[in-house]
């Protein structure tokens, strides 16, 4: 089902008298979703992901915009009708019923034609619970399921009723850091068997770039940009998406553009043909900087830190706004940790230029 | 949530305030607008002004000034002896191990019996006949003493087995809430004072009392407020006719006012009723202050 | 010392208990010989029991007080758990406002109210009436309170699951908000019972006819008008019935009216 968003906006009205302290939780937001895809909406707590994703729900009603499944317009349906399942952070597993009656719970709310025989009832029931590996826990109650066994329990409810969409809030934040990683990967593989497509709000975008065919990463309430997790990877629209994706981050200098040269700290680092003279940010991936005897960046050595495949070299310069340097090199290469000094070739296609006020990317072909 | 469901939200409230409108909001203004019509004639709903009448008749009523000297007797005497012995059992019930449960459950069984049946029970206990002397004279007389009939006696007496039993009746609530408000402090508290040495009585005083002085305040507030409203004990113990046996309360009062024997005088009984909330109201707002200082301090 | 202390409380709660059964085991001819009570008898008998079931009809005065009870506590527990659930779940105009009033009412004594219900039940023509009888007795504020608390600690995602899933409000709270409740419904529902197995004042006024007295009218209409001329054994065995329903109802839910009461503080 291809999803439409069509300038969503939504606004809480203020807890003040009169409407004033009103706050927009979702400005303008418009945004396409491909059939049979699993998209990722990632952004910091309070960015508006999870009001976007309740209002996809029908939970919340957008104060203007629309929103389409496929060719109809479903702003002002109800969530039983527009054939949604969702999967709460904290699951929402009724606590009195057993894990076989809250699966069930969907299907018997439904009325008239669209109620399923008891035997079609259980018979989904069956292959929800199949689909995420639970039939033999289904007698049990969820206080005595692991967190895991929970979140299974948790998409089998919002699977079993065949859902056009399926939705997940923050789905693998309570778990711990192993489990987290072997749910992404059933997630995946689960949205991959159904079909089904898939939308899930994280704050993590590490967890959000490697399962998700589409990222849409939000700031305020505001699309900061959407595509394939790499592209916008390689190709952030400005220096908060920069920032946002990547670990560890972008490191993030001060520097300034003079004569179609890009200075750090009043050194000539490469050639910015086309850029007109003016301050910038200018960003650099860590796997980016290459250690090199008479490489341009020039930083005080802190420590270097094994981390198996590679190393990661922790530095200072004057010019970088959070204080450290964090470069990714293989370790494979040699590393002279006597010296206090290190100097650093960096590589093009990893360095990115971001205008100092508005924080926009300069868009330049750079000549080292 | 921002979905309106105020129609369902009435919907749903609507049963309770049809009945709480009806049997609560109008009587608390019906009683007013009672208490306020004079010479006002039961059969006829008829009343011949408004004014303090009913108020000045009330309070000139030497049934009404007994009563309210009996109630008065009867808060000042009960609510101050059954705090301070619930504080002394509950403190006591905090320093056992063995039988606690038992005891506890034994405490609180006054609270579930029902008033009458039990006060009876009393009445039989204290009473003197031609017949016998009864249990409690029994016991006197065993200790040298003289009987006497608490039941058709002297005031005194009268008034002390009314007490007795009010303090009976009241204990297991009282109880029951301090020994949950001793369970609650800290048990850190005791073993640090423990290690300092200190004396139990410094301990009980300085931190004990301290940590459940909030509870202490609420029951000594609630405990008046009950007992203004004594009633039903007195009429276990001495029979619906109270006027009679000098032992009437002020709810028995109004009760009396407007139904039964003497009964028949809602304009009284309402101006009865409204002294008896003035009274619990302003009980009702000291206990607003005192908490409220004692939540900024 | 401490011991001593309690247990001398102790016997002094349940001493009444005691003399209560003892008496109602003497036979009539027996009690009124004794010029000095024994504390125990050596030949019990029944037979009071009988009497107090023939002489007065208690077991009328039983049945109308359960039937009371628990058509009351019904009204009560069904009218408070759809108010409690408007305050705890559900938004509309003028919530906290409202919700403010109806703690406001806690604090308006029942004898103050009292005179216009009789007035009103009187002038209604449903004096020695169950439905006068039992409607005033149905709000309880204090419950509506105790529910919309408990109500709302169930996490407010289970209501989004419930939505998205198109459960009705009712529905959601029969099915999800009632069974997860249910320890404090169970608690609101004894503590209403014993207030109504109880309750004087109210069917004292509202009824003088004995086919629709309840045990406590009951109990005063023996002390004064039956079995002669004081039968005290009777009384006692009268008293012992009224009284056992509710201490095996506390002894069998001990720890849940404890609680509740310790919770609410509802006496007074």
């Amino acid at each position: 089902m291809d999803i439409k968003l069509q300038n969503l906006t939504k606004r809480f009205p203020g807890r003040r008298r009169g409407g004033s302290g009103e706050v927009t939780a979702v400005s303008d937001l418009s945004l396409q979703i491909q059939d049979g895809t699993l998209v990722g909406l990632l952004g910091p707590s309070g960015c508006g992901k999870t009001t976007t994703l309740n209002m996809i729900c029908g939970l919340e009603k957008p104060t203007s915009g629309r929103i389409f499944f496929g060719e109809e317009d479903v702003t002002d349906l109800p969530p039983e009708v527009r054939g949604v399942g969702m999967v709460f952070q904290n699951y929402a597993l009724y606590p009195h019923l057993t894990v076989l009656q809250n699966i069930l719970f969907p299907l018997e709310n439904l009325k008239g034609a669209a109620r399923p025989s008891r035997e079609e009832m259980r018979r989904r029931a069956g292959e929800a619970a199949a689909l995420v590996q639970i039939e033999s826990l289904r007698d049990r109650r969820p206080r005595e399921l692991s967190g895991g066994q929970q979140q299974r329990v948790a998409i089998a409810r919002a699977l079993v009723k065949m859902p056009r969409v399926l939705l997940l809030d923050e789905p693998l934040s309570n778990l711990d850091a192993r489990l987290r990683l072997q749910t992404r990967e059933e997630i995946c593989k689960i949205q991959k068997k159904t079909g089904i497509t898939t939308i899930f709000v994280t704050h993590d975008q590490e967890e959000a770039m490697s399962i998700s065919d589409c990222i849409a990463v939000m700031k305020e309430g505001v699309l900061m940009q959407q595509g394939h997790p790499q592209r916008v990877y390689d190709d952030p629209s400005n220096l908060f998406v920069a920032r946002f994706l990547g670990t560890p981050p972008i490191n993030v200098f001060e520097a300034e553009i003079r004569g179609q040269v890009l200075y750090l700290l009043g050194q000539p680092v490469m050639g910015a043909p086309g850029v007109p003279d003016q301050p910038v940010w200018v960003g650099v991936r860590p796997e980016g900087f290459t250690p090199k005897e008479d490489g341009p960046v020039t930083c005080d050595l802190d420590r270097v830190e094994a981390l198996g495949r590679d190393v990661s070299i922790v530095c200072t310069h004057p010019a970088c706004a959070a204080g450290t340097v964090r470069a990714i090199v293989s370790s494979a290469r040699e590393i002279n940790t006597d010296c206090s000094k290190m100097r650093f070739g960096l590589q093009p296609d990893k360095v990115f230029l971001f205008h100092r006020d508005s924080g926009a990317r300069i868009p330049f072909c750079p000549v080292s | 949530m921002n979905m309106d469901n105020s129609k369902k939200a009435w919907l749903y409230l609507l049963p309770s305030l049809i009945l709480l409108g009806a049997f609560l909001l109008y009587p608390l203004l019906d009683v007013f607008v009672y208490s306020l019509e004079e010479g006002f004639n039961f059969a006829s709903q008829t009343y011949l002004g408004v004014g303090g009448y009913n108020y000045l008749y009330v309070l000139h009523d030497p049934y009404f000034l007994q009563a309210l000297k009996n109630t008065f007797i009867l808060v000042l005497i009960t609510v101050p002896v059954s705090t301070c012995l619930a504080l002394l059992i509950s403190v006591a019930l905090s320093s056992v191990g063995a039988l606690r449960q038992l005891y506890q459950t034994i405490y609180f069984l006054p609270y579930v019996t029902n008033t009458l049946a039990v006060g009876l029970v009393f009445m039989v206990l204290f009473q003197k006949t031609e017949y016998t002397d009864g249990m409690v004279n029994l016991l006197i007389q065993w200790f040298g003493g003289e009987g006497v009939d608490f039941i058709n006696g002297p005031y005194w007496a009268k008034m002390f087995v009314l007490c007795f039993y009010t303090v009976w009746v009241v204990m297991p609530f009282k109880i029951l809430v301090l020994t949950s408000a001793l369970a609650s402090v800290n048990q850190d508290y005791y073993r640090a004072a423990r290690v300092d040495g200190t004396s139990r009585l410094r301990t009980f005083t300085r931190i004990t009392l301290p940590m459940i002085a909030p509870m202490l305040v609420y029951l000594v507030i609630t405990g008046f407020i009950g007992a203004f409203k004594a009633y039903s004990d007195a009429v276990a113990l001495f029979g619906t006719d109270l006027n009679a046996a000098g032992m009437n309360t002020i709810v028995g009062y109004v009760y009396d006012m407007l139904y039964g024997d003497s009964g028949g005088y809602p304009s009284y009984a309402s101006a009865a009723a409204m002294v008896l909330f003035v009274i619990v109201l302003t009980i009702t707002c000291i206990n607003l202050l005192v908490s409220r200082r004692q939540f900024r301090g | 010392m401490n011991y001593l202390g309690l247990s001398v409380w102790a016997v002094l709660v349940l001493f009444p208990f005691y003399w209560m059964v003892l008496t109602s085991l003497k036979s009539y001819g027996s009690y009124n010989s004794e010029r000095v009570p024994q504390f125990f008898t050596l030949s019990p008998t029944l037979e009071n029991y009988k009497e107090a079931f023939i002489a007065v009809p208690l077991g009328g005065y039983l049945l109308n007080t359960l039937i009371f009870s628990v058509l009351t506590t019904g009204a009560m527990v069904a009218v408070s758990t759809l108010a409690a659930y408007a305050f705890a779940r559900l938004n509309f105009r003028g919530k906290n406002l409202l919700f403010a009033l109806f703690l406001s009412m806690m604090m308006i004594p029942s004898e103050l109210v009292v005179i216009t219900n009789f007035v009103t039940i009187t002038n209604l023509n449903l004096r020695n009436s169950f439905p006068g009888l039992i409607l005033p007795s149905i709000t309880s504020v204090f419950y509506i309170y105790l529910l919309k608390e408990n109500f709302e600690q169930v996490p407010d995602e289970l209501y989004r699951a419930a939505k998205v899933d198109g459960t009705s409000d009712l529905k959601y709270l029969w099915k999800v908000i009632l069974p997860i409740c249910r320890p404090t419904l169970v608690t609101v529902t004894i503590l209403k019972v014993i207030e109504c197995w109880n309750s004087y004042v109210w069917p004292r006024l509202i009824t003088d006819e004995q086919a629709y007295f309840l045990v406590s009218n009951g109990i005063q209409e023996i002390r004064e008008n039956g079995f002669g001329r004081e039968n005290i054994p009777a009384m006692m065995a009268a008293v012992v019935v009224i009284s056992i329903p509710l201490i095996v109802l506390f002894l069998a839910s001990r720890r849940k009216i404890m609680e509740g009461v310790s919770r609410g503080g509802i006496k007074g």
